[in-house]
Parts: C-alpha cells; sequence; structure tokens
C-alpha cells in the first residue's frame, strides 16, 4: 500500500504548506477567518465615514494628517509584502535560510512601520487629538489603531515562529505555519491600502 | 497514504525543473505585481497632493486605483490566482460582499448621503 510514499514523504513536495490534510485545513480556515476580518474593519471604515466630519473643537483630518508620513508608512508596508512574498518563493524552493532572512525583514517593515505609526499617535495627542475628543478623534483613533494592533500582532506571530523553528528546518509541519503568517501579513497590507485611500488621501483632498 | 511519513523531518532535496520554471514566473509576475502597486499608490498620493487635479476627479480615481491595488494583492500575493482556490475566493468575495454593504448602511445610517 505504502509503497514510494514513505520516501515521496520526505522530499520537498511543490507545494509544502498543502502538502499534508492539517496544512490544507489550516490554509481553507484561515481564509475564512479573513473574511470574517474583512467584516470587521468594514464595520470599523463604514462608522469612521459616517462620523469623521464631527470634530466638534478639536483638530480635523486637514490639520493633521501629513502626506509625506503616510507616504512613507505605506511605502514601508508595501515592500514588507514583497519580501514575505520572497520569503514563500524560498520556502517553495526549500531555501530555509532564504525564507527566514526575507521573514526577519519582513518583521523588521513591520516594525518601522509601527513605530512611524506610534510617533504619529504621538503627535496627534500632542495636537489636541485625544480618543475622546471628538466623533471623529474616537473613530479615527478605533480604525487606525486596530489595524495597528493587527500590525503588532503579526510581528508578534512570525517571530514567534521564526524563533521557535530557527534550527529545525523546513518540515511539513512549519510550513503551513509560515504560510498562514504571510497571508495574514498580506491582509494586513490589504487593509492598509484602503486605510491612506479613505483616511488619509480623503481626509486631506476630499 | 501518509501513514509512515514524520511532518517534522526536515524536507530533503530541492524542487523539480518545471516546479523551479513555475517559480521563476510566479517571481517575475510578483515583482511586476509589486512595481504596478508603488506606481498606483504614487499615483493616488499625487493625485491628491496637487492642486491641478479637481477633487471630483481625484476622489474616485484613488477609489479605483486601491481597488486594483486590492485585486492585485488578493490574486498575485495571496495566490488566488491558482488552482483549487474555488472556496478561498468564495469567502473573500462574500467577506467584501458584506463589507461593502456593511460600509453603505452604516454611512446611510448616520445620515452620509454625499459623497
Amino acid at each position: 500500500m505504502a509503497e514510494q510514499h514513505t520516501i515521496q514523504n520526505q522530499t520537498l513536495p511543490p507545494n509544502p504548506e498543502k502538502a499534508t490534510l492539517e496544512g490544507r485545513n489550516k490554509y481553507l480556515g484561515f481564509w475564512f477567518f479573513l473574511g470574517g476580518e474583512t467584516v470587521l474593519f468594514a464595520s470599523l471604515f463604514g462608522t469612521y465615514l459616517g462620523l469623521r466630519g464631527g470634530t466638534l473643537d478639536g483638530p480635523g483630518p486637514a490639520e493633521l494628517f501629513h502626506l509625506n508620513l503616510v507616504f512613507i508608512m505605506t511605502m514601508i508596508l508595501l515592500t514588507s509584502s514583497l519580501t514575505s512574498v520572497f520569503a514563500i518563493i524560498n520556502m517553495k524552493r526549500g531555501n530555509y535560510k532564504k525564507l527566514l532572512m526575507w521573514m526577519w525583514l519582513t518583521v523588521l517593515l513591520g516594525l518601522g512601520f509601527l513605530g512611524f505609526e506610534i510617533y504619529e499617535f504621538y503627535e496627534y495627542y500632542h495636537q489636541g487629538l485625544g480618543f475622546s475628543t471628538s466623533a471623529f478623534a474616537s473613530s479615527f483613533y478605533t480604525l487606525v489603531g486596530t489595524h495597528g494592533a493587527h500590525v503588532a500582532f503579526g510581528i508578534c506571530w512570525i517571530s514567534t515562529l521564526l524563533i521557535r523553528y530557527r534550527k529545525t528546518g523546513l518540515t511539513l509541519t512549519n510550513a503551513p505555519k509560515f504560510y498562514t503568517a504571510v497571508l495574514y501579513w498580506h491582509f494586513i497590507d490589504v487593509v492598509w491600502v484602503f486605510i491612506f485611500t479613505v483616511v488619509y488621501l480623503l481626509g486631506i483632498g476630499g | 497514504m501518509s501513514s509512515h511519513s514524520d511532518p517534522s523531518a526536515p524536507l530533503q532535496g530541492g524542487p523539480t525543473k518545471s516546479t523551479e520554471r513555475k517559480l521563476k514566473r510566479e517571481s517575475r509576475t510578483q515583482l511586476v505585481a509589486f512595481v504596478l502597486m508603488i506606481f498606483m499608490t504614487s499615483l493616488a498620493f499625487v493625485s491628491i497632493g496637487s492642486d491641478a487635479i479637481p477633487n471630483g476627479f481625484a476622489i474616485p480615481f484613488i477609489l479605483m486605483l486601491a481597488g486594483i491595488q486590492v485585486v492585485l494583492q488578493l490574486y498575485f500575493f495571496m495566490h488566488m490566482n491558482e488552482k483549487g482556490t474555488a472556496w478561498i475566493n468564495i469567502m473573500i468575495w462574500s467577506g467584501m460582499f458584506v463589507a461593502a454593504l456593511t460600509v453603505g448602511a452604516l454611512m446611510f445610517l448616520l445620515g452620509i448621503v454625499k459623497y
């Protein structure tokens, strides 16, 4: 029955993340989760769009937002999406060292992004935008802060994987874990595309 | 069929020739997708940042660019263009459908009808 399969399972399959049933289940289940996350962010976006005009006496979007800062943050996050894609390509090549290297680079870029975001919130707070200053302030901090929390969680997730599996080499157990972590990271990037468009660009231009 | 295998054993060997070819092609398209994304992002920032472009045009334009970028991310970076992703497509598109309804409904509920 299992004549050649034992050998087959030791060698690198074309898609190591989907070679086991557990891997396929992780992959499918993770997309179910992402479908739900889409709806979570949609409700925050809807709330923000509804409430963004309500600035009371506090500062509004046009006074606060700076295109340069947002542009740098966007470039960092887009680049981190590319580095994680390279990580997955190297995973499919069986090049574990390069997989780890690209993943660490992704983590570093994520940390850079998060640093800018913390600086940004700190700056806004000192310009008089507290969480409860106005309806705009609460909905802005909730939407962008939830995204930032996702970035922070992604950084923790990926670095945990990187530390836990630093010496094991690529296996059928950790391949799906790296793959789903990268999917999560891309999803964060997708959400950011809408944040920079709807929150920052519309806030400055519209 | 995989009852004799140890999933925690390191995988040996490299990709087959056809896999390697496929990966080469894939990384090329992903690089192109990335350049496109950077280009569209810059375009969006420029169209809002410069005074020459009226907002009536810029706003729908940047929303369209965001839509294209999302499709690029989903289909090239998140591999939704590959075979056997029917369920994944169903999940993410129904998520987007509900998301669009949610955004629309919340905005109407809060009285924002002019955009």
